[in-house]
């Protein structure tokens, strides 16, 4: 028989090692896909990399779909921090998207300034009020976050569906089901396809990355999550420790509803969030829920996306085959950290072990 | 009873690492006797049966099982020569009736589930055994004694005829003690030869026939009932004393410090942890606290800290009852816990951090502000790991769960010293250390001991509470059973008090 077993803490030589060649595996086997596509695998790999740096628009488009995932992913971390399992980004983003649609639509004459501030305000409130709702069921009567949190998402979701559909539906669009497109003064300021959000994406990496290694709710975020009996002992109120931690939390990733919707779509909709709220969990995990490790994979993350919608175009194949491109490379790097904590060995070896 | 053995087990060695659980061990077991094994924790009991049942492979020695000489190497190997071992922790499905239970991974049964006849083959058994088991029942429903005998005809359905029950009466009240015994002789009397793990020693003599007694994984003696009294039992159970290099410091005690005044605390399965505990402890000195293990010593400390929730009774610290503050206030007056798990991180330390950040854990309140600053808690993490010669590669980025057990047991006493307590409560402060790294523990305690700062030591070697302490307060499932002074008590009268043996005039 042979027996999985837990490795010491590896290398960092292995680990590079073992990531590099889980990169190159993964190209290969995508290789297979892409001969079949009907494309020279070797022009398309370059192509995705033109896609992403060949020019300065092409290259802001990379960077404006890094900063939604960077801080969704940044947003879920503080979660993760402490153990509280808030997969409900991708609902928290789209409040933080009806809050920020609410101030246009109610207060649409305001001055641009004032206009991004206000909804920023609302985002980042919408976005943590749901979370703070299975936060305080969890803190109150231990409910657990992760079904709690999933299933609020489809009630965002289907909130803004409602929206789209009834409420808000915009009689000037002729019948088709859409919120009306934002005002001029509700638009993120761009320089050659870079807006603000960008801007306010480089503040948050820098307030988070404080928050989480200098100050006091970060360390008792951590401790918490390490040990509740730790944070019992040393004096940490736990209850309002889980509700700052999910303010925090569901705070950025409604933001980001305000960064898309002003930013990117122009307009309130069911397509804004693109599944990143779920991609921004897996950013968050493969970088062991270090800020540093987050900005590099989210960059990389928008390197896969950019490159695969460019390539899409330049060489003709289906969306789905980058896709799937994209899904190897992730399955292949997934995989890898299977191999750096774990080996196998057989019944044999451990007889002699034991 | 017969004369004829259905185990021998001989010269059993086991090591765990630097450890020996079992140091050529001698066990025998003859056939339709109930055989007690009777030690302290840490003995080697469980360890022994361990090995009988297969978990553990011994280093050494030889087994043999109804006259043949066997290796087992799983608990399968062990039920296939008729051996059973009832686990601690009742392991049952909870939504299964107990027919389920008995069903589910037995070897007798079909792939499909032939309740009938597995529901005659149950009924007569349990009719011989006099047990009361509702085969339709769900285990959920069932209250522990109804599980525990769930348990154990389990183990006889699947044919066991050697059984192994590891501390069975842990749990129970009186009333079902004594049907636990009833059905116990009842199987002896179908067949069955019995042990019996435990450290009663009034259970020891009403149960058993032979009784083999271990210590620190060594076999003792085995010695009939009939032959022995408890006083003998528990002389050999603890040992003859022995000369340990701890200098016990003269200090005039000083003010009273801490008063505990009728304790009760109640767990989850309202078994009362604490009964009516009352003790004083003053400033210069150091009180220990024997027991056996899950006597109330844990809930003790905690409750003292603040982390246990007290049902009645009075902990007045500087004039003030701080039954009810919460662990920061009561942490604020002075009062400094160091409790040592099993797994030895627990709560006082964050297994994940380095050295720094657990410094900072107790540090980082005292600054203004919302910030952090790690300045003053490295300054304190290199004394520390210098004082105490605490072998580190680090103490930036090296977690503490990668040190060994004895570096972090310095890790966090010196920490909770460093803080300069106005109490200190440690527990099992030098649980699985080396001697050296023990000496160093207790110099340190000695130290604060001579700064007059009272201390509470809850241990688990009576051959250091003795020397160590000042006094010594004695719990026995929940309750104070005796506060002695070492220097004029013996080994065995404290062992008596632990298990629950109360002479009058013995208290202070």
């Amino acid at each position: 028989m042979i027996h999985v077993v837990k490795k010491d803490s590896p290398k960092t030589r292995d680990t590079i090692i073992i990531r590099l060649l889980a990169i190159l595996g993964a190209l290969l086997a995508a290789s297979i896909i892409v001969i079949f596509a009907g494309a020279n695998p070797i022009e398309l790999y370059i192509g995705i990399i033109e896609g992403c740096f060949g020019n300065l628009y092409r290259f802001a488009a990379t960077i404006q779909k890094m900063v939604p995932l960077l801080v969704l992913s940044l947003g879920v971390m503080v979660a993760f921090k402490m153990k509280f399992w808030n997969i409900g980004a991708e609902g928290q983003f789209l409040m933080g998207a009806v809050g920020a649609a609410l101030v246009v639509r109610y207060l649409p004459n305001l001055p641009l300034p004032v206009m991004i501030f206000a909804m920023g305000v609302l985002a980042f409130v919408f976005g943590a009020i749901w979370l703070l709702i299975p936060a305080f069921f969890k803190a109150k009567f231990g409910t657990n976050e992760t079904l709690f949190t999933l299933m609020m998402n489809y009630i965002a979701l289907n909130l803004v569906v409602a929206l789209q559909y009834d409420f808000w539906k915009d009689p000037g669009a002729s019948g088709m089901p859409k919120i009306a497109n934002f005002p001029d003064n509700a638009l993120l300021p761009s320089v050659s396809g870079f807006n603000l959000s960008i801007a306010f994406a480089i503040i948050l990496v820098i307030l988070i990355y404080f928050l989480m290694n200098y100050s006091k709710i970060g360390f008792e975020i951590t401790v918490l999550g390490e040990s509740e009996n730790t944070a019992r002992y040393i004096g940490i109120n736990i209850t309002k420790t889980i509700i700052t931690a999910a303010l925090i939390s569901g705070g950025l990733c409604g933001l980001v509803g305000m960064f898309q919707t002003a930013g990117i779509s122009g307009a309130l909709s069911v397509e804004i969030t693109g599944g990143l709220g779920f991609t921004a969990i897996i950013v968050a995990w493969l970088s062991g829920l270090k800020v540093p490790f987050i900005v590099l994979n989210s960059f990389a993350f928008a390197v896969l996306l950019q490159g695969g919608s460019y390539i899409q175009t330049a060489f003709q194949i289906p969306g789905s085959v980058a896709e799937m491109i994209q899904a190897i490379i992730l399955f292949f790097i997934l995989g890898s950290e299977f191999a750096l904590h774990y080996r196998f060995i057989s019944d044999k070896k451990k007889r002699e072990v034991a | 009873m017969n004369d004829e053995y259905v185990v021998n087990m001989k010269n059993i060695t086991k090591v765990f690492g630097k450890v020996k659980a079992l140091d050529h061990v001698e066990f025998s077991l003859k056939k339709g006797e109930i055989h007690a094994i009777l030690g302290e924790n840490g003995a080697g009991k469980s360890s022994l049966m361990n090995v009988l049942n297969g978990i553990y492979m011994p280093d050494e020695g030889q087994i043999e099982v109804k006259g043949q000489t066997v290796t087992i190497s799983s608990p399968k190997d062990a039920l296939d020569l008729g051996i059973g071992m009832l686990p601690q922790h009742y392991k049952l499905v909870d939504v299964f009736s107990a027919l389920e239970n008995v069903a589910a991974g037995s070897r007798k049964t079909t792939p499909f589930l032939n309740k009938k006849k597995i529901l005659d083959e149950m009924g007569k058994l349990i009719n011989q055994l006099g047990m009361d088991i509702d085969p339709n029942k769900k285990v959920y429903a069932m209250s522990v004694a109804e599980k525990q005998s769930l348990e154990i005809f389990k183990v006889l359905y699947r044919g066991a005829d050697i059984l192994i029950l590891d501390e069975p009466t842990a749990v129970l009240t009186p009333q079902e003690i004594k049907n636990l015994f009833q059905i116990i002789r009842k199987m002896v009397g179908v067949g069955c030869s019995v042990i019996i793990i435990t450290h009663k020693l009034d259970e020891v003599m009403e149960i058993s026939d032979r009784i083999t007694i271990m210590r620190k994984g060594t076999f003792i003696q085995t010695v009939d009932k009939k032959d022995t009294t408890p006083e003998k039992l528990a002389g050999m159970m603890v040992g003859d004393v022995m000369e340990l290099n701890i200098p016990w410091v003269e200090v005039e005690r000083g003010e009273k410090s801490l008063e505990v005044k009728d304790l009760i605390a109640i767990d989850k399965n309202k078994v009362a942890v604490l009964d009516h505990v009352s003790f004083d402890l003053y400033a210069g000195e150091i009180l220990g606290v024997a027991g056996i293990a899950g006597s109330g010593q844990k809930e003790l400390c905690e409750g003292i800290a603040g982390l246990y929730p007290i049902k009645s009774g009075e902990i007045i610290f500087d004039n003030t009852n701080i039954v009810g503050k919460n662990p920061e206030d009561i942490s604020k007056m002075g009062i400094s816990l160091s409790f040592v798990p099993e797994d030895r991180l627990g709560m006082g330390l964050v297994s994940s951090m380095d050295i720094i950040d657990n410094v900072l854990l107790k540090d980082y309140k005292n600054k203004k502000g919302m910030g952090i600053s790690r300045v003053i808690s490295r300054g304190k993490a290199l004394a520390l790991v210098e004082k105490l010669n605490v072998s580190t590669p680090g103490i930036e980025n090296h977690a503490v769960s990668l040190l060994s057990g004895g570096n972090i047991q310095k890790v966090l006493l010196g920490r909770e010293i460093e803080l300069q307590p106005k109490l200190m409560l440690t527990a099992y402060a030098t649980r699985g250390l080396d001697v050296r790294s023990s000496q160093i523990i207790y110099d340190l305690l000695n130290n604060e001991k001579k700064k007059m700062i009272p201390i509470l030591y809850i241990g688990e070697d009576l051959d250091v509470l003795m020397s160590l302490c000042d006094r010594i307060v004695v719990l026995c499932e929940g309750k104070v059973t005796g506060i002695v002074d070492p220097r004029k008590t013996t080994k065995e009268a404290i062992g008596l008090l632990m298990s629950g043996v109360m002479e009058e005039g013995k208290k202070e």
